[in-house]
């Protein structure tokens, strides 16, 4: 959950912004404001992706122990031409997120645009509430709820199958749809809360401007709204898409036999075979991929500090 | 068509200040320092901490607190109370937390061996772990106490000579028997018309995607070396991928390859046949899914072993002791047989559980108190010799699983 | 969960939206069609979907203690018998003490890192903010399998405290996002005319800024012991012999979930609606008040 909650525009009284600090007496005051924060999440955060990457690169097993050997040849092993096919996984991880992507915002538009315009400020709240009201349950208990909902003796199936819509053999646990689904699920109101941000920001005479100069009210929604509440999606499908990419639960919860995700493989390395290199290995090349696809993101959407977006 | 020069700008600008590349530069030097760092293994931790076990034995007192890990549906159980736990109780004294956590040996094992390699406490007394390279592990790193027999009269009265001094643990040193049982193929006929008698079946077109099998490799290697009429405890690696790809041609119709949850596939529905052990079939015939069987196929079955063992660094070992022994009796056996349905490491809770308890059904099953045909159809796990056998093992069906 | 929705752009005569919709366009009839409503509404339901099947099978009994899809009939007993699950009741205390006190160091952990970053520009600053961004953007997966590594290679047994460990490291990083929007939005004039008179600056911390910023402290708090108590992923790998609630309702989802874990599941929303009604009703009483 994100709390995006940057201050777009200084309003009346707010401060007058970061007080450039020379140097002498009022270096100390920030460096010991920050030095606890920043010391703890360097040994707590950022000393332990690079543990990753050193337990990657050790060798040995449970037994004997593992000692580290600079062993590059790892990530070869697990890539090219593995016995288990743990590139498929990547994809197939990454293809699970951009869809799940995708559906939050084809839903979580709408919503968001609903609570932004079409409602009075007095429900505002109320109605933002609801779309978090699933939250104050486990996420772990409503996949699993899912996971009875959605099986094939289920409400659903045998609803389908009672109208015609699907045949005997029609099933939605264990196929790729259902994994989406529950990413989708799990994650809509990471992408509800930024475009609902970014929605209430936009002025809504800006509409009624572009009404005056002729345009209907898709021209104006498409481009006047949408580019204005881009901010706001991006933000969104930063949260949602590094969330589905690399979660577990819902292929191992609602997934079978060929959604097998690179989460899953993560946890099985370590809690199954207690593989460390080759869990630590698959978990940096993930960072990696991830860090990959977001500095392009950053780039071409042009901002110069992601932070921003957040 | 060119580029368009905001996107190119960004894309192509240097990003990298001095500020950046100085903490670039400092985040190698930690890297560097945190080469020295290896991840100790369970045979060097064992050969620093030996153990005088008569020492041991005597100086533990008697503590009120047991905490038993469990399979799940492993104990009698009515609506989450178990009598026999009860019957402990009260006769003990000894409160028990009875926590059914374990379901999977291998994920268990990774769970435990690292705080065991580290000389710590689980938090657990008493588990429960099948015959195979983990337990073999456990025994072999010291990771469980050896038990005083002394204090077990029960066992050596009362045990069947199955469970007595098993090749995997000589003389019962560290574990006794909790359950034995099987692992053959359970199927649902209210959707599957014909009989079940061979492992081939599972290839039947008609049961495309609706077959269940077990994520436990040794459990999945085994069901596909039987499939093609090859002992377990005497394969080999060339076996193994024979099984590989027999198996690897049933996977089209596999649902997915589950762990406890396969029962609770097979009750709703999702499976229509599936890999199944024998005891969690009839439990489940007990609790509304009366239509569900559970096959021994003409090719043999898997017969195995799970064990009560007591981790080292118990809060309570005593406690475990005093269970062990409480449990090896006909009464208490044949409480818990009744429920479980597994087969029964005391012969002669056969007797309590007919006339006592009132259930021929279940004393009458040649699952639960097997007669000797039954026995001659079953196999044992392949015993690894080391490490690295186990790791082909793993990876060759590991291939299976994840694909 | 809190939405911390940003102060609204300065619009000074800006009418409360809706009017601008409600308003009929010149060219083309301005129809508002019930699309948007329904398609809100939908999506409302089917997210409650799987809570209306908690609460409701939280009611069926289970002759097996097991879930299933069968209706065994109506019955309160496993209300009555909330903890004799062993390990559930003990799993939900350790979820909640690990939130409360992660929470807890966390904030007092992320304030003065917050304050530092809004309000100060210092060498690193950059680097801080890099940080802090990544923490809330890297994946739960690749974080909780860092640390496992991590405390492997340091030798730290895993269990209670490497829990609390790595949940205030993420933690922090969301208490800092928002209180550096609350920051943001608190005029330092206050300050400054605290130093006016005659206030050190600590006493102008400790009595101004403090109670100014402390319903965004709690607000944060407020994230981070929720962001804690559903943490599955991470708590995975690196609770050891320790089991927390989430964990336990996925060991409970694979075996066959008693029914005590929807039980609990269902007083937990209860108690959570309950206070955020109460919160909602609280506040527009105080905004009538106040007029």
């Amino acid at each position: 959950m994100s709390a995006v909650g940057t201050a777009g525009t200084a309003g009346l009284g707010a401060g007058p912004g970061p007080a450039p600090v020379r140097h002498g007496r009022r270096l100390r005051v920030p460096f010991l404001l920050a030095v606890v924060g920043t010391a703890y999440l360097a040994v707590f955060f950022v000393i332990p992706l690079v543990s990753g990457l050193i337990v990657s690169l050790m060798s040995g097993n449970p037994d004997d122990g593992y000692t580290f050997t600079w062993n590059w040849g790892i990530y070869g092993s697990l890539f090219i031409d593995p016995q288990v096919p743990y590139l498929t996984f990547l994809g197939r991880s990454l293809w699970y997120g951009a869809a799940a992507t995708v559906v939050t915002i084809i839903v979580g538009y709408p919503v968001a645009y609903f609570i932004a315009f079409r409602v009075s400020p007095r429900w505002k709240n109320p109605l933002l509430m609801l779309v978090f009201v699933s939250f104050l349950v486990s996420f772990v208990i409503r996949t699993d709820m899912w996971a009875f909902v959605l099986a094939s003796q289920g409400p659903v199936v045998t609803a389908l199958q009672a109208i015609g819509l699907a045949g005997k053999d029609f099933h939605i646990l264990g196929t790729g749809g259902a994994v989406i689904f529950g990413d989708a699920y799990n994650d809509l109101a990471f992408m509800v809360l930024p475009i609902y941000a970014a929605l209430e920001r936009i002025d809504p005479r800006l509409g009624e401007a572009a009404n005056d100069l002729y345009a209907g009210k898709v021209r104006a929604f498409w481009h006047t709204t949408l580019p204005l509440s881009r901010s706001g999606i991006f933000a969104g499908v930063l949260l949602v898409f590094i969330d589905s990419v690399g979660d577990p639960v819902n292929s191992a919860l609602l997934g079978g036999t060929n959604t097998y995700t690179i989460g899953q493989a993560i946890q099985d390395a370590y809690s199954g075979n207690q593989q460390y290199n080759v869990a630590a290995a698959l978990s940096t090349v993930l960072m990696v991929v991830l860090g990959i696809i977001l500095f392009i993101y950053a780039r071409v959407s042009g901002t110069d500090d992601l932070e921003d977006l957040v | 068509m060119s580029p368009r020069p905001d996107l190119v700008r960004g894309l192509t600008s240097a990003r990298v200040s001095r500020r950046g590349f100085l903490a670039g530069g400092g985040a190698a030097a930690v890297a560097a320092l945190l080469a020295g760092c290896s991840i100790k293994g369970s045979a060097a931790s064992l050969a620093e901490h030996p153990v005088d076990w008569e020492r041991f034995w005597k100086d533990q007192q008697a503590t009120k607190q047991l905490n038993f890990a469990n399979w799940p549906l492993y104990i009698d159980s009515d609506h989450g109370k178990s009598e026999s736990i009860q019957l402990f109780e009260r006769a003990t004294g000894i409160s028990v937390d009875y926590q059914a956590v374990i379901q999977d040996n291998a994920t268990f094992y990774a769970t435990v061996s690292p705080i065991l390699r580290a000389q710590g406490a689980t938090g657990y007394d008493l588990v429960v772990m099948t015959n195979g390279f983990e337990l073999t592990q456990m025994i072999k790193n010291g990771f469980v106490c050896e038990l005083d027999h002394s204090r077990l009269p029960n066992f050596a009265a009362n045990a069947g000579d199955s469970v007595k001094d098993p090749t995997y643990d000589p003389g019962n040193k560290h574990s006794v028997v909790w359950q034995t049982g099987f692992t053959g193929i359970a199927y649902n006929p209210k959707y599957i018309d014909r009989e079940i008698t061979s492992f081939q079946d599972l290839l039947d077109p008609a049961f495309r995607g609706r077959v269940g099998l077990m994520s436990d490799n040794t459990e999945l290697g085994s069901l596909g070396l039987l499939a093609n009429g090859i002992a377990p405890e005497t394969s080999t690696p060339a076996d193994w991928r024979t099984a590989q790809d027999w198996l690897r041609k049933l996977r089209p119709s596999v649902t997915g390859f589950y762990d406890q949850s396969y029962i609770n596939k097979l009750e709703n529905g999702d499976t229509w046949i599936t890999q199944a052990w024998s005891g969690d079939v009839f439990q489940a015939q007990q609790s509304g899914f009366e239509h569900l069987q559970f096959v021994t196929p003409e090719e043999g079955q898997m017969m195995w072993h799970d064990n009560l063992m007591i981790p080292r660094q118990a809060a309570n070992p005593v406690s475990a002791l005093e269970w062990m022994d409480f449990y090896y009796t006909p009464k208490i056996a044949g409480i818990v047989e009744d429920y479980v349905n597994y087969v029964c490491p005391v012969p002669a809770a056969e007797d309590y559980v007919r006339d006592e308890l009132d259930d021929p059904t279940v004393a009458d099953s040649p699952l639960v108190f097997p007669s000797s045909e039954v026995l001659d159809k079953s196999h044992e796990f392949r015993v690894f010799e080391n490490y690295d056998e186990y790791s082909e093992w793993n990876g060759i069906f590991n291939a299976v699983v994840q694909s | 969960m809190t939405a911390v929705a940003p102060p609204r752009a300065t619009a000074p005569a800006a009418p409360a939206t809706g009017t601008a919709a409600r308003r009929p366009g010149r060219h083309g009839v301005n129809r508002r069609g019930p699309w948007l409503a329904i398609v809100y509404w939908v999506t409302i339901a089917i997210t409650l979907v799987p809570i209306v099947y908690m609460i409701v099978y939280s009611f069926n009994d289970a002759p097996t203690n097991r879930l299933s899809f069968a209706w065994n009939g109506f019955t309160t007993y496993w209300y009555a018998n909330l903890v004799n699950v062993s390990g559930l009741g003990q799993a939900f205390v350790t979820s909640v003490v690990i939130a409360f006190l992660a929470a807890i160091i966390s904030v007092a952990i992320g304030l003065p890192l917050a304050l530092a970053l809004e309000r100060y520009r210092f060498p690193g600053r950059g680097a801080v903010n890099a940080v802090v961004f990544a923490d809330i953007a890297a994946p739960s997966i690749v974080v909780g399998s860092a640390s496992l590594s991590f405390f492997l290679s340091v030798g730290l047994g895993t269990g209670f405290l490497t829990i609390l460990l790595t949940h205030v490291a993420f933690d922090v990083a969301y208490v800092v996002v928002v209180l550096r929007a609350r920051i943001a939005g608190t005029s330092r004039a206050l300050e400054e005319a605290a130093g006016d008179l005659g206030a050190t600056p600590l006493q102008a911390f400790r009595l101004v800024t403090l109670p100014l910023l402390a319903p965004g402290m709690l607000a944060a708090g407020l994230l981070a012991l929720a962001m804690s108590i559903d943490d599955y992923v991470i708590t995975s790998f690196v609770a050891g012999p320790s089991v927390t609630f989430p964990l336990f309702v996925y060991g409970a989802a694979k075996a066959g979930m008693p029914p005590q874990v929807l039980c609990f599941g269902t007083l937990v929303f209860a108690v959570g609606l309950l206070v955020a009604l109460l919160n909602g009703a609280l506040n527009r009483r105080l905004a009538r008040t106040r007029g």
